[in-house]
């Protein structure tokens, strides 16, 4: 028997709101599948499972407010005999959101209507929309400022969009969503949507706590270097011209790719500094910044860059704009990244000295790509493309000879653009 | 195909990539980039989706070398034409 727990998506948060549940009790769900979106100061987020079994009995509904670790659901693992029908009750809601005591699935919004939730005061008029009611409705073609949300806060389900598209009067209690519609597993890279329910004051508090907790705790040193970019950016133009638009890749990948790789060479720089110690990341996941319109940034995880072609780094990181700015991120993105990279873009400033995001012991910058003058193997004096790397990193967990070597990598693979 | 069927055709484009971002308001010789804040932080990501939904939606081949002729408004109206024109 497993409990599915409210997780942390990062050092900042402290509790969620369950905006929908994408299962019922009886569902099989495996590793990895999106079972619930949660609502969190960086959005609405898809909460994946980690465990493979049955959906026993849902704990909270939605609308509920609840701290992180608080169980959500009970799982039972596959051969398992069932539990019990006793189950401990939901914990004290903490919100007036959360102010009933019998905990009911969002499969029956007739027989439990929510409660109205009354609204934050610093939340933006304009719908809240789950990811995956929002998908459904780009499926579907319906619009949805045509959809009556019976979420909490109005928010808009999955089987509200069902419900309009049926042309049924919205009003009526809607059947519950099979899983199947539920969770339509369908990335949309390049074509993002409005990210709506996004509160730019809640994300703004979120990455006040993180940042100013980084600064009083993390003793930062930061070490920059200039590296030559000709080599990478010929190899992007040859690679480019033989490939049409979609498959054609960004500078972005190769920075990334060339990350990964130095902190293979140097992997005292990946992971967390936890109680006092170092501890190495499970993978090279590498956290990559991406800027909201509208005022904020997320930081979600690529996992195994290390491990991974190119080609297919370009389509995740495309994937990953995509989502960060239509509010579909996974749990596993956002909580995953031992290593976070900020690169201010083609063109953006010149060098950027990071603040790290805790517990990562390490934060790597990169500024636009210029051409500057540059004296080459020969002594003459030549134009290139070059750009400014920079690391910030914890001084509790390294010192700046080590450091050095990892940008020494990073410049190395990048000379090297065809083994990236 | 009409220069105004053409814009219309770049607004909805847009409107996947930025969904705030209103083509009206550009002025022709302004660079798009900077008028819609297109690219602000993970490398011409929006401009690069930009040409693929032009790709996609008008079925033209956009090389990277004529990119720069993208950035400003009528330019990338003239060369949408030019290019839907044969």
């Amino acid at each position: 028997m497993g409990l599915f727990r409210m997780p942390s998506l990062g050092a900042d948060m402290e509790a969620g709101t369950l905006v929908e549940w994408l299962v019922k009790p009886g569902d099989r769900v495996k590793r990895g599948q999106v079972v619930a979106v949660v609502e969190t100061q960086k959005g609405a987020i898809e909460v994946e499972c980690f465990e493979e079994g049955t959906v026993e009995e849902l704990l909270l509904a939605p609308g509920q407010k609840v701290p992180v670790e608080t169980p959500m659901a009970r799982i039972r693992a596959a051969g398992e005999a069932p539990g019990p029908a006793a189950v401990p009750p939901p914990p004290p809601p903490p919100t007036p959101a959360a102010e009933r005591t019998e905990s009911r699935p969002a499969a029956a919004p007739s027989a439990a209507p929510p409660p109205p939730t009354p609204p934050s005061a610093a939340r933006p008029a304009g719908l809240k929309v789950s990811p995956a009611a929002r998908r459904r409705a780009l499926e579907l073609g319906v619009p949805l400022d045509r959809v009556h949300g019976t979420g909490p806060d109005g928010a808009i389900t999955v089987a509200d969009v069902e419900a309009a598209a049926r042309g049924a009067v919205a009003e009526a209690p809607s059947p519950p969503p099979t899983p199947a519609a539920a969770v339509p597993p369908v990335a949309e890279p390049g074509k993002p949507v409005a990210r709506r329910g996004f509160d730019p004051v809640e994300m703004r508090k979120a990455i006040a706590a993180a940042m100013s907790r980084s600064k009083r705790e993390i003793p930062h040193y930061y070490l920059t270097s200039t590296v030559a970019m000709h080599r990478a950016l010929a190899f992007l133009e040859a690679t480019n011209r033989e490939r049409p638009p979609p498959e054609r890749l960004l500078p972005a990948v190769l920075l990334l790719k060339a990350t990964a790789l130095a902190l293979r060479e140097v992997p005292q720089l990946n992971g967390f500094w936890i109680d006092g110690g170092f501890r190495p990341g499970p993978g090279i996941h590498l956290g990559w910044a991406i800027a909201l319109r509208g005022g904020g940034l997320v930081a979600p995880a690529i996992h195994d860059v290390d491990k991974r072609p190119l080609p297919e780094l370009m389509a995740a990181l495309r994937d990953l704009v995509g989502r960060a700015r239509s509010g579909g991120l996974k749990s596993s993105e956002l909580a995953d990244a031992t290593l976070t990279i900020t690169s201010l873009g083609e063109r953006g400033a010149e060098s950027v000295l990071p603040v790290i995001y805790p517990p990562q012991v390490a934060m790597v910058g990169f500024g636009a790509i210029v051409t500057r003058p540059w004296v080459d193997e020969a002594g003459g004096l030549v134009a290139r493309p070059v750009v400014q790397v920079s690391l910030a990193a914890d001084h509790r967990a390294s010192d700046g000879h080590l450091a050095s070597r990892f940008l020494a990598a990073i410049a190395d693979h990048l000379q090297r653009p065809e083994n990236l | 195909m009409k220069r105004e069927e053409l814009e219309r055709m770049v607004a909805e484009v847009l409107a996947g990539i930025a969904p705030e971002a209103d083509l009206t308001t550009v002025e022709e010789g302004e660079d798009l980039r900077d008028a819609l804040d297109l690219d602000s932080m993970d490398f011409s990501m929006d401009f690069l989706n930009l040409v693929i939904g032009l790709h996609e939606k008008l079925g033209i081949d956009i090389p990277e070398a004529d990119y720069p002729k993208l950035f400003t408004k009528s330019g990338l109206l003239t060369y949408l034409s030019a290019k839907i024109g044969g």
